[in-house]
This record gives structure tokens, sequence and C-alpha cells, in this order.
């Protein structure tokens, strides 16, 4: 057990597997061109899949189609939560499906959507103050800085900092603290305190744009400014009155990162 | 002398008169409040169930940044930690002693929390009015310039500060410490037998009736004592004894308006300092009229 597990660091055998696997699994590489294989359980099951597909790729390989929980392939959009234990560990992990590579033994289960209230508000309406927050989301209070939030972020953000920051005022530190959140929603189903710390952090940054920053939004600005004068209304007319076969022609040879 | 300090959410939101008015004055006193670089709430209740370690998980990270700014060299060799609000206080305290007698418990804790350095047990919190008398109250007394005389205040400490005792900062049956700030600062300090009856506490949430009948009671009292204002140092105390007026007064129509005063406002006043410091538009009652009847202001 002990030598396989310094086998599996070795970094030549690491780099020779991500070789391997870099070649378009999904473009038709025979099973046969597949040199190092795991075994995954997905929902239970077991697929053996090629070791160096990311989640995402590896339960395609195995046969799911994805209409939802799928968004962007490339860790932005928040859509692809996977939790997931390892064998023999107790620890339960999550991440995103897309930028979580597959290891062997890995039992996990893709979560597509969250359930959360998100609140209703008018920002224009809103005091800029600790009292908004508390009217939306007055579960706040419940937090018992447990940390399990961080813990989950698969952009290794600073939750709890965020959320503490939202108790005290602090909207600043929650606007820059929180920036990079893709609201996947893994924090809000680990917190013991059934906090939904996504959403929260979203009206944070929606009352700190309009109130708290002091700048104007230059780039926004710009492009309204940019759509006023029509520099884009010559291409919408070309797309639009496509073809829908020409469209999908487009959409299949658009430019595109592989996954 | 630099000491770290640690706010809580209330000073930050709320009871900015609170934080502002005490850094002023520590600051005329020659003390640098620290606020800890990074920290979160101090669990507001201290847990007494026996099993529910979870609860003291808040102000044991607490603790740990102390460590962590003594490790940064933010402070060399300063564990103590000043609060000012009673309620982090007490929850702090209390949960550091807990940790300290049952070290089982802050194993488990420190397991918990472990992406964080293990807690040392190594700081002591204290509260302001602790150092202030530690440092001796004639010590205050040479920085007034503008004695509050003739204003008469009853001191209110309600329960945080004082109970239990083994982390109270005074006799919890008759506590004198703030009589002793007030008098080094030119106050006529008023005996008010219901310092120690509860505001009402949380109960303004659930059914602020109750707390409208005890807040009545406690501000007729000083004023049939002769006070014309009130001090604390709870933020929840405050809420209860100020803004509750409004109630009080719906039920009461008699009843007749009193300011309630977080005891470093009025050391601010006595310093001699700028009025911005003591952030009066937070006071439900305004305490100006009174200040400048007694030409303070």
């Amino acid at each position: 057990m002990e030598e396989e597990k310094n086998k599996r660091l070795d970094p030549q055998e690491v780099m020779e597997r991500i070789a391997a696997a870099s070649k378009p699994m999904v473009a038709g590489v025979e099973d046969k061109d597949v040199e190092y294989w795991v075994t995954i359980y997905i929902m239970g099951r077991a697929y053996k899949v090629p070791a160096d597909l990311t989640i995402l790729t590896a339960m395609e390989y195995a046969g799911y189609k994805f209409i939802r929980g799928c968004g962007c392939r490339q860790g932005f959009c928040g859509g692809c939560s996977t939790v997931y234990r390892k064998k023999g560990e107790y620890k339960l992990q999550s991440g995103m499906a897309c930028q979580t590579r597959v290891e062997d033994g890995m039992y996990l289960v893709q979560i597509p959507f969250v359930p959360a209230e998100k609140a209703s508000y008018d920002i224009n309406k809103e005091e800029y103050n600790v009292s908004t927050m508390f009217k939306y989301y007055p579960e706040l209070a419940r937090c018992v800085s447990c940390n399990t939030c961080t813990k989950a972020c698969p952009q290794k953000l600073e939750v709890m900092d965020y959320v503490q920051a939202a108790i005290k005022g602090d909207f600043k530190a929650v606007a820059e603290l929180s920036f990079d959140c893709i609201q996947c929603g893994l924090c809000a189903l680990r917190c013991p305190a059934e906090l939904v710390q996504y959403d929260i952090a979203q009206l944070v940054r929606r009352m700190y744009g309009r109130y708290g920053s002091g700048k104007e939004p230059e780039h926004l600005l710009k492009r309204i400014k940019e759509i006023e004068e029509g520099k884009f209304n010559q291409e919408m007319d070309k797309i639009t009155s496509l073809t829908r076969e020409d469209l999908e022609k487009l959409y299949a040879e658009r430019e595109r990162e592989p996954d | 002398m630099k000491i770290l300090y640690y706010p809580g959410c209330t000073l930050k939101t709320s009871a900015k008169n609170f934080e502002e008015s005490a850094i002023a004055s520590a600051k005329t006193m020659d003390i640098e409040l620290i606020e800890l670089t990074r920290w979160n709430c101090c669990g507001t209740v201290f847990s007494l169930t026996s099993d529910d370690l979870i609860h003291h998980v808040a102000p044991i990270r607490n603790l740990i940044r102390v460590q962590e700014m003594n490790k940064q060299g933010l402070v060399k060799g300063e564990f103590r930690l000043v609060t000012l609000c009673a309620m982090c206080y007490n929850t702090l305290k209390r949960s550091n002693l807990r940790v300290k007698e049952n070290p089982e418990d802050l194993e488990k804790i420190n397991n918990l929390m472990y992406l964080e350095e293990d807690y040392e047990v190594k700081v002591e919190v204290i509260h302001f009015l602790k150092l202030l008398e530690d440092m001796g109250f004639e010590k205050v007394n040479e920085k007034v310039k503008n004695p509050l005389k003739n204003l008469k205040i009853a001191p209110y400490y309600g329960c945080m500060l004082l109970r239990p005792k083994e982390v109270g900062i005074d006799d919890p049956e008759d506590p004198t410490i703030q009589e002793e700030l007030l008098e080094k600062l030119g106050a006529e300090v008023i005996n008010n037998p219901f310092k120690k009856v509860c505001c009402g506490s949380y109960q303004t949430v659930q059914d602020k009736n109750i707390v409208v009948d005890l807040s009545y009671s406690i501000l007729t009292r000083a004023q049939k004592e002769g006070a014309e204002a009130i001090t604390t140092s709870c933020p929840l105390c405050a809420f209860n004894l100020d803004n509750r007026q409004k109630e009080v007064k719906e039920k009461y129509p008699h009843f007749k308006e009193i300011p309630v005063f977080y005891f470093t406002q009025l050391m601010s006043i006595a310093f001699g300092l700028d009025k911005k410091y003591c952030r009066f538009d937070l006071n439900y009652i305004d305490p100006e009229p009174l200040i400048k009847s007694k030409g303070l202001l």
C-alpha cells in the first residue's frame, strides 16, 4: 500500500500519465491506447475510467450526458459541484467536477443545484448598513465561526472571514474577500448554521458597488456607450439573420478550449 | 502602551459611539488599542451545555489571533486582550477559563480547528475598565481638563461585567468600579440600588414589554435618587435602557427621558476631546442638551 502511494507520486510518471490523458478522449481515442485506469463509484456504481480525466469528463466517458449541472467546463461558472469521499478516508471532500481529476476509489455524486432562499430586493431602495443584511439574511447571526465553509470552497476563499465581515458591516472586506466566488453553493451545503454564504456576499457586493466603492463602473459605462452608438448592430444582424443550420455550424466551429 | 483590542460586531455598527470614544480616550491616556488584524464573532453568549463545544470555537479562534499577532511581531509578549463590550468580555473570558480548566475540551476544539495553530492558553481577557483600574484611576484624573462638575450620574452594570464571579471585574453584589472612575472624572455619582437589576437582555427581541417594564423601573429609580444620566458598558443594556425609552414613554406617558452614556463618552468629554469622538448621533436620547446645560460642551 505504502509502495503504491510512493509510486503514484513519481513526477516522471505523473507527467507521462498527463501526457497520455491529454489525448482528446471524447474525440475517439480507443481504450487500447489508454495506459492508466482507475475505478470510481458514481452514485455507488463502479466504473473503470481513464486515470487522468476530470470527474466531469470521466462521467461522460462512463455514459452520463449532462443537460444540467455543467456549464463552462473551465472552472468559472460554478455549475458542476461534486461531493466525494476517497476509499479509506473519513473526510468528505468537494470540488468542481471540471477542475478535479478522478482518483482511484473515489465515491462521488454531482450536485447540480443548491436549494437556497435568495432574497429579492431593489438595491436602490436599501439602506447601506448592516441592518439590511439582517433584514434579508437574519440567519447570519447563527454563524459559529466553525470555518466549514472555507474548507469547502473550491476557489479557496476565506468564506468564514467574509461572513464575519458582513456581520460587522465591513462591506469592503466582504466585496474583496468574496470577489472570486463562482456561486457553486458548496459552502451553503456544508454550513451547519444553514447560511447561504454566496447569496449573502452577492447582496453585499451589490450594495458596496452601489453605495460604498465610490467608483463609477468605468468599463460598463464605456460598453453601454458602444452599444448605444451601434458598434455591435452589424454583428447582431448577421447572427439573427442566419438559418438554423448555419447557426449550428457556426456554434460547432466556434473557438473553444479543450475539455 | 500598546495593547491588543477585540471590538466585536456591535462596536463596529450600532455602538460606534462606544468604540470611537474609547479609542480616543485611551489615546489620551497613552494607551494604543490595537485591533486584532483578523477576528470573528465572540460567540455572543457563553454556552453552558457541557457537551456543546462548537459554541466555544468562535471565542477560542479569536484568542489564537493574539498568539498569531505576537508571532508576527505586531506586538511583543503582549497576551492581554482588551474588550469594551460587556457581552464579548464575558463570552471570551469564560471560554478561555473553560479550556484552561478542561484540557480535553481544548484538545477537541483544537482538533476541529485543524487549520489553525493550537491555542496555547496564554491569553488574558481583560475589560477596559479593569485595565484603567489596574493603571490607577489617578492616571485618569491627571488627564481631566473638563471635570464633569454637577453632572449627576448613576452607573449601571447589568450582568455581564459581574457574573459569574470567576470572571467578574468587581464585587458581583456591590460593584463600585464605575463609581470610582466617574468620581475621578469629576462627576457627582448617584447610588442606584437597581444598578445590577437585569435590563431584560434578549427578551427585547422576543417580548419587548418585559424590557419596557424593567427599563422603566431601573431608570425611574435612578431618577428618584437624583440621577440626570446613566452609564453602561454593554451595548445590549444600552439598547434596552436608551432606545426602549420610546416604548417606555408610550406606556408610561409621565416618564421623563434620561440620557444613557457609554462610560467612555463621559471620559472623552472630561478629557476635553472633540465632540466628534462621542458620536452622540448614535445615542437614542440626545445627551447634548444635558452636557451643554452643565457648560461641558
